[in-house]
């Protein structure tokens, strides 16, 4: 039995990653899978509206799913239909996450009258939304790095309510009762209500209904063409430009030249009606007919939508995450007992989570077309998979597990920093000017995120000797100069590609504004990420420190690595500032804390130490 | 003597210093980061990386408060030649390390002399300008033009740190002496009709009589320039000319009448002029469909050199700058409504070291790491054959 154990544990991990690609979905009778997967151009690409749906709560929530007031649970894609088709019943759902007490008092609202104590109304909040955009205008003319709290969280929500109005607005006015009713009507009407605007405009006589009726549909068209940035409605057939999408209340405008509504626009009506009203099968029939429709000139598109969703709903990064919590549990009890199967039985759920890793960032490349790296989010990614290859080689030399442990703590670790930086929204966004070179992309960036990725992982890899070292007594010679090995080869491997990362990035700079080097916070965090393996390497040659010395300097790469990586993002200037919140500020300062206590417990006397009981064979110095 | 130098010499070869200075060049540029909040990017590096002491003012007082960039960079270069000469032997086995160092000495050196050398400046051009010099970012001067000649003016510029002491400037072209009254290094400037409380003006002459100048808090801010106020009086043979205003809030040069000529006078952001001259054809500003997130700008340039030969056309756009004449040009800002342009203009005869300095370093370390890493793999194979 115990000979199969690795076996079985790579059976598990392959069941579950085939289990997460087919998520099973309560049958509700409408085709929301083929609904999801539709094409929109929002934020400046074709994505999928199930992408829509998932971003959107994440960014006003925090998570994907939605309780409605009767009990019921809802998935992204059925709480966004209900947004753009239902916002009487949508309005009533509590999506909006307020932490902040004093924005809470503006909308007088206590906690508890939200769900979790967090989460409120469009509703709850409708009555005091102009005092929150007064707010929000006042706090935005704040510096970026000199908002308080209230001000970073008054912008937040207005900027979350602007998304959820923008989606109210995609396809219908929020207040019509049947949006299809309204628009066959309108068509049928028009003829004669442009006659009557044309002789009312000549001062003859005219039929002052028919033509206050066409001037009132204009107007509420106009307003929705000002109300909405999801472009929903593809190109004509023979527009020139394939990427001249439109929003719905633009089409509609577009109706009073041509005479005929925009048959996209009156298909997602018919969906709406088909949802409002309950009827599955002409939802259903309308999702096909319409895929039909767009097949014929969207095809690329379309299947990359489909593929998104698959993506989005298959959350490999988020299999991964489990994984790699499984890895680590096991390399660690490894040491304590059987360790050779236990070992082999660490290594397989790694490599399963590693390819899976691998498969989720060749999915985003291809859907983007970019390089793995493109924003703080993928580089959350790619450090993670970066370390977790690392990883890999050395358990494959060493065998013992101490590359799995560290394998498992770096791919959680990150990955639980992707998700939280994918709260901001879509992770797949557009490259601003400047970064626009694929090029350039694909060197400076993977080579100099890689070199975070090795540091990360040489100061992983001294916090396992110190914690084996001080707490358990599993730290034999043998173990500890494994150790130390790794360590100084990572270490190695790290200024090698940190130090090319960042010259390729000074190039770039050369290339793109003639200056080599600008002095830019988020240069000079690389170039003390350098410096930083420089001098550990530099003091291990002289015989400054040996391997526990060594251990320390490693843990205080981790400190120098956060601090590039997210640290001079806080500061608010220069060409790399992403703007932060104030939560990240807390944990960097947590983190940075926690490494130096880590210093600290391995600067105690090694007579404290459990597994080097005085005196010492290995002739340590401090 | 020799056993005098002898410690001397130990105490540059030695690593330990290379590990104590490679800290304090992490602590400087980490110092120098920070203090970006307050001084910009432009700040800092004047005040931590090209100078020998970084002095902080406290109280009003220049406190040294840290090593600067040159001593610590002019440290590692001697420790690290010191290091060659007297403690390295050359060996094949060691031809890495010698490349990475031999390269680091040279980005090093790169690095001195674009402290140096480098200059940037703009140039900002509307649809259909030409323009055939580039403006400072921060420094401005004191132009004075005869124009009296139909076909050429003679501009005889005064850099603005001259208006900010008390000596008077003479030059040998201008018949008159200019002495600085009063100076602002950042200003304000209003109608005098728009601010009636303001005190009394120094400027007797010209325009200057209805402005009140207010002085300001110097900026940092990356977009934001310091707009400096002086006055000052031209003094002739015979005695004063009177008190002018300049600034650059003033756009049109003031013009006066003295010994026979047409003078101009106009403070202005400093001026490089180049040997040729730059049309703006065209630009274009493009954005991601359905939102304001820029995708590219790019312009589309003429230039026409003094000689007269032909001309040539560019088009700069991001990350593809031009480089022409000794400069850089790549684009910097763009404004489409107005028809505006604005080109990063950068002199750095030094850059091409880097590349080269790179390489070597780049070099070096695979070199040096592979042997690590061949070293590794034959120890194993030994232990395991031994096994």
């Amino acid at each position: 039995m115990k000979k199969y154990f690795p076996i079985i544990v790579l059976l598990i991990a392959l069941a579950g990653v085939a289990a997460s690609l087919f998520p099973s979905r309560p049958d509700s009778g409408f085709d929301l899978n083929g609904f999801g997967r539709l094409p929109v151009l929002a934020d400046g690409r074709l994505k999928p509206f199930d992408t829509v749906a998932r971003t959107s709560l994440l960014e006003l929530q925090g998570r994907q799913r939605v309780a409605a007031p009767d009990g019921r649970t809802l998935t992204p894609i059925e709480w966004l239909l209900d947004v753009f088709y239902q916002p009487g019943a949508a309005d009533q759902y509590q999506t909006f996450r307020i932490d902040n007490l004093d924005t809470l008092a503006l909308f007088d609202l206590q906690p508890e009258a939200g769900a979790g104590k967090k989460l409120f109304s469009f509703g709850q909040l409708a009555p005091k939304l102009p005092e929150l955009e007064r707010q929000a205008t006042l706090a935005s003319q704040v510096d970026n790095a000199q908002q308080s709290a209230f001000e970073r969280a008054v912008i937040k929500l207005q900027v979350g309510i602007q998304l959820y109005q923008h989606l109210k607005y995609s396809f219908a006015m929020p207040d019509s009762k049947d949006f299809l009713a309204e628009l066959l009507q309108f068509q049928e009407s028009l003829p004669a209500g442009v006659e009557a605007v044309r002789a009312k405009q000549a001062g003859q006589p005219h039929d002052e209904a028919a033509a206050q009726q066409v001037l009132e549909a204009g107007r509420r068209f106009d307003f929705m063409a000002g109300a909405t940035s999801l472009l929903t409605i593809p190109p004509e057939p023979g527009d020139a430009r394939p990427d001249n999408w439109q929003n719905t209340g633009r089409a509609l405008l577009a109706t009073f030249p041509n005479g005929n509504i925009n048959p996209n626009v009156l298909a997602y009506a018919a969906l709406g009606h088909a949802w409002r009203f309950h009827q599955p099968e002409p939802f259903n029939e309308m999702v096909r007919l319409h895929r039909e429709l767009l097949q014929k000139r969207f095809a690329p598109a379309l299947k990359k939508c489909a593929f998104e969703a698959r993506f989005n709903a298959a959350q490999p990064f988020y299999t991964a995450m489990i994984l790699y919590v499984f890895v680590f549990l096991l390399a660690v009890i490894s040491w304590l007992k059987w360790p050779e199967v236990l070992g082999r039985a660490a290594f397989y759920p790694m490599a399963v989570a590693f390819l899976l890793a691998t498969a989720g960032i060749l999915a985003r490349m291809w859907l983007e077309g970019r390089p793995p790296v493109t924003n703080l989010y993928s580089s959350a990614l790619f450090i993670g998979w970066g370390a977790v290859g690392l990883c890999l080689i050395l358990e494959k030399l060493y065998r013992n597990a101490i590359g799995s442990a560290a394998g498992g703590l770096i791919g959680f670790g990150t990955l639980l920093i992707a998700h939280h930086l994918a709260l901001g929204g879509d992770t797949m966004e557009m490259m601003r000017a400047v970064l626009d070179s694929n090029f350039w992309l694909a060197t400076h960036v993977v080579v100099v995120t890689t070199g975070y990725a090795s540091t990360f992982l040489a100061g992983i890899l001294a916090l396992i000797y110190i914690f084996r070292g001080v707490f358990t007594q599993s730290l034999d010679k043998a173990t500890a100069d494994a150790l130390a090995r790794m360590v100084y080869g990572i270490v190695c491997f790290a200024t090698l590609f940190s130090f090319v990362g960042t010259i390729l990035g000074g190039i770039w700079a050369d290339q793109s504004w003639g200056r080599f080097w600008g002095w830019d916070p988020k240069e000079n965090g690389a170039l003390i990420i350098v410096l930083w393996n420089a001098t550990i390497l530099h003091a291990r040659w002289g015989g400054l420190v040996k391997q526990r010395g060594l251990m320390c300097l490693a843990v205080f790469g981790n400190i120098v690595t956060s601090w590039s990586w997210f640290g001079v993002n806080m500061l608010g200037i220069g060409l790399h500032s992403y703007g932060f919140t104030q939560a990240t500020f807390w944990w960097l300062i947590g983190f940075i804390a926690s490494q130096l206590a880590i210093i600290a417990i391995a600067s105690l006397p090694l007579e404290k130490w459990r597994s080097f009981p005085a005196p010492r064979p290995l002739g340590v110095s401090t | 003597m020799h056993e005098l130098l002898q410690p001397l010499v130990r105490f540059f070869v030695s690593l330990r210093l290379t590990v104590v200075l490679l800290v304090l060049s992490i602590m400087l540029v980490f110092f120098a980061t920070l203090d970006q909040v307050q001084l910009g990017v432009w700040g800092i590096q004047h005040k931590w990386f090209f100078n020998f002491i970084v002095v902080q003012p406290v109280k009003g007082l220049p406190v040294p408060v840290f090593p600067g960039g040159y001593f610590i960079g002019g440290m590692l270069l001697i420790n690290l030649v010191a290091a060659h000469i007297y403690r390295f032997k050359f060996t094949w086995k060691k031809v890495g390390i010698w490349l990475a160092h031999l390269g680091l000495i040279l980005l090093i050196a790169s690095q001195f002399f674009t402290g140096l050398e480098q200059r940037e400046s703009q140039l900002q051009f509307h649809l259909g300008e030409t323009k055939r010099y580039s403006e400072d970012f921060r420094l401005n001067e004191l132009a004075v033009i005869n124009t009296t000649d139909p076909k050429f003016d003679d501009v005889i510029s005064i850099p603005e740190s001259l208006l900010a002491g008390d000596t008077p400037v003479q030059n040998p072209k201008l018949p008159f002496r200019i002495v600085p009254r009063l100076y602002y290094p950042n200003s304000m400037v209003q109608m005098r009709t728009q601010a009636p409380n303001a005190p009394p003006s120094p400027a007797t002459m010209d325009i200057g009589t209805q402005l009140a100048a207010t002085p300001q808090p110097l900026t940092y801010k990356e977009n934001e320039r310091n707009m400096p106020v002086a006055f000052v009086e031209l003094i002739g043979p015979e005695g004063s000319l009177g008190t002018w205003l300049v600034s650059p809030w003033i756009d049109e040069p003031q013009t006066f009448d003295y010994a026979g000529r047409t003078w101009q006078l106009v403070m202005r952001f400093k001026r490089y002029y180049t040997p040729y001259a730059m049309a703006l054809l065209q630009l274009k500003n493009d954005v991601y469909p359905g939102t304001d997130i820029p995708k590219n700008f790019s312009s589309q340039v003429h230039i026409r050199d003094d000689e007269g030969n032909g001309g040539r056309d560019a088009l700069i756009y991001m990350n593809s700058p031009l480089r022409y004449g000794g400069l850089t040009y790549y684009q910097y800002q763009m404004n489409k409504v107005d028809g505006l342009s604005v080109l990063q203009v950068v002199r750095n005869p030094t850059w091409r070291l880097p590349y080269l300095a790179c390489l070597l370093v780049g070099l070096g370390l695979v070199i040096q790491f592979s042997l690590h890493l061949a070293g590794f793999f034959r120890k194993r194979a030994a232990a395991a054959m031994t096994a």
